[in-house]
């Protein structure tokens, strides 16, 4: 007797009714796999999308000098605004609290090696660049340092789908190219990123080279844009108004004339990500949970059913003295089983999809949706939870059945 | 003699919305050891109830039941489990067996109740299942028995905890006559080996062979008759 011919009993349920077991379970299975792939989902989409968002930079803020848009200290609206590499340095002077990098760049100029000739977009611009943009050297390169901006060097460092046009899958570190017939040294390649936003192009095609470089070769002044990135994220609106400050000063216009230089601030993405991401989550978790809900409710109704088919084997219990405590564990142990094997298929489902997904190519586009410890424990958590109240109520009417009216003997 | 069950002006009243049925009105009945006593009356009578209250599966809605020296009135349901398990052997007209268990783990279950050890409880329970002539049956389920046999099986059961009382309630009801003389003479065996029976019944023929018949008609003892020893 006890647990061995309890487990007996259950077969005994399950080949007597294997279909309703069969659909009580599959109830249960269809729920888990609901809650653990919506989530897993979730997760996956999210990680992509902010691996994506990382591309471009982590709470960065691009700014380009445009025209002014008020009248300021007698003089008209409509006025250019031009940036130079000393304006980036007054940033960096009086707004210690964030860290800036001018840009340059043209995209005349043509790359040379043997027969191969390309019209990339080239960027100069100064090395905390990389850092903010996320531009991370792939192994045996580095990214244009301050030595080349002290001497002016001749170096490149190429993205990695440019470096792959230029060279192939021939070693380009080390490596010439010529950049309108002056040759340059080619110091690193760009590791693979991904990058679902650019304001001049993905920086996988472009070519970067140091900004002092760049103004001697091409007498250039003027800086395109410029990026800054407060250290800490909470800061950059703040820092954002000292940067209109220091620029409205130097160049005479209203500080709260904000089209006289545009910006893109990426935080306020990474804001706008972090409440979609909580209500997308919460609402596919919430989804999922319904689903296994109403799973629950399945079982809990089988059980019910059970209880009331066995009801004479419960008189019997009681009689020979079973106490009702017994009885009450009895099937509550009988539907955490359910429950439990419902789960573990789904679990099992879960992971064989999981397992699947990465082959079908889609990660570019919806992430990898992963059986975190999250997906895991928390699909595990509401099994447990939905297995135990389904199961309390039909195991308390069960216990509470009298004997006598259980044997049919009233 | 020594008192087993002393029942004191028990009375039990169903209500069943406004209407009140008194199934039993003042019984009083002593039952003394190893006496074997058939109740017999017409349906109706509240034999059914009498026993539900000798059996503690039903408390009586006043008077007194004294069981082996223990007051069993207006305990929980706990206790009456316990009680149940320890001094009532139930034998029932419909064999009640458990389906999907041999015969074997069907004698074991009072065993499993009153928390005896795996091995214990096989042995007593093969034990048991020998003395009522099945011990080439233990391994076979209830649909694999005849009526005859099942019946063996739950006596069996009913005695495996060595009950103060063996209960049975039309125990021939559902067997032929060939079936039911078998468990009458092993009723008088048990008997005659020092068991106390209380034995409910219409059929007067197995209530001769009882040592004590007790009548109940209309919710009252009317007759208790002794058999000349």
């Amino acid at each position: 007797m006890g647990s061995l011919s309890f487990f007996r009993q259950m077969l005994q349920d399950v080949r007597q009714q294997k279909l309703r077991t069969a659909l009580t379970v599959l109830g249960i299975t269809w729920g888990t796999v609901s809650v653990s792939l919506l989530v897993a989902f979730g997760e996956g989409l999210e990680a992509r999308i902010r691996a994506n968002q990382r591309g471009l930079g982590e709470n960065i803020v691009i700014a380009w000098p445009s025209r002014t848009s008020l009248p300021w200290e007698g003089l008209g609206k409509g006025r250019r605004i031009r940036i130079t590499e000393e304006d980036v340095e007054a940033l960096r002077r009086e707004i210690p609290q964030a860290r800036f990098s001018g840009e340059m760049s043209r995209e005349n100029s043509t790359f040379r090696r043997e027969r191969v000739r390309i019209t990339p977009e080239v960027s100069a611009n100064s090395p905390i660049f990389a850092a903010m943009r996320n531009i991370i050297p792939a192994a045996g390169g580095r990214y244009v340092n301050d030595l080349d901006l002290d001497r002016r060097r001749r170096v490149v460092f190429l993205g990695d789908k440019l470096k792959q046009d230029l060279f192939g899958d021939q070693e380009a570190v080390g490596q010439t190219v010529m950049l309108d017939n002056v040759p340059f040294l080619v110091v690193g390649v760009m590791e693979k990123k991904a990058q679902d936003s650019s304001y001049s192009g993905r920086d996988e095609g472009k070519a970067f080279i140091p900004d002092a470089t760049f103004r001697g070769l091409f007498s250039e002044r003027y800086l395109e844009n410029f990026i800054f990135q407060a250290h800490d994220a909470s800061a950059t609106p703040e820092v954002t108004r000292k940067v209109y400050e220091v620029l409205a000063r130097r160049h005479k216009f209203d500080p709260a004339d904000k089209e006289a230089i545009g910006m893109w601030d990426t935080s306020e993405a990474e804001k706008f990500f972090a409440i979609f991401f909580g209500t997308f989550r919460a609402f596919l978790a919430i989804i999922g949970s319904f689903t296994l809900v109403v799973g629950g409710i399945g079982v809990s109704n089988i059980m019910y059913v059970v209880v009331e088919e066995r009801t004479r084997e419960i008189g019997v219990k009681l009689a020979v003295g079973a106490k009702p405590a017994w009885i009450q564990r009895q099937f509550l142990a009988e539907t955490l089983t359910l429950t439990a094997v419902g789960g573990v298929c789904g679990m099992l489902v879960t992971f064989g999809f999981l397992a699947v997904f990465p082959l079908l190519g889609l990660d570019e586009y919806v992430g990898t949706p992963q059986a975190s410890p999250l997906v895991i424990a928390t699909t595990t958590a509401l099994l447990g939870v939905i297995g135990m109240v389904a199961g309390w109520f039909p195991a308390r009417r069960a216990s509470l059945l009298d004997p006598v009216v259980a044997l049919k003997l009233a | 003699m020594d008192k087993l069950i002393e029942l004191r002006d028990v009375r039990k009243v169903y209500s069943t919305g406004r209407l009140e049925v008194q199934a039993l009105r003042g019984i009083d009945l002593e039952v003394g050891r190893n006496e074997y006593v058939a109740i017999v009356g017409p349906s109706g009578s509240g034999k059914s109830t009498l026993m539900n209250i000798l059996g503690c599966l039903d408390t009586p809605s006043s008077g007194s039941y004294t069981l082996s020296g223990e007051a069993v009135a207006g305990l929980d349901r706990n206790r009456l489990a316990e009680i149940r398990n320890r001094h009532i052997g139930f034998v029932f007209q419909s064999f009640n067996l458990l389906p999907y268990a041999t015969a074997l783990e069907n004698v074991e279950l009072p065993l499993l109740f009153a928390g005896v050890s795996t091995k214990e409880r096989r042995e007593r329970a093969a034990a048991m299942l020998e003395r009522v002539e099945l011990g080439d049956r233990m391994e076979h389920k209830p649909t694999e028995l005849s009526g005859g046999q099942m019946q063996r099986v739950a006596i069996a059961r009913a005695l495996v905890n060595r009950p103060t009382i063996l209960l049975a309630d039309e125990p021939t009801g559902n067997l032929d006559s060939a079936s039911g003389k078998a468990i009458v003479s092993l009723f008088e065996e048990l008997h005659a080996a020092g068991q106390t029976i209380v034995l409910i019944t219409h059929d007067s023929g197995i209530a001769k062979l009882a040592s004590r018949v007790v009548r109940v008609q209309d919710g009252q003892i009317v007759e208790d008759v002794r058999a000349a020893a």
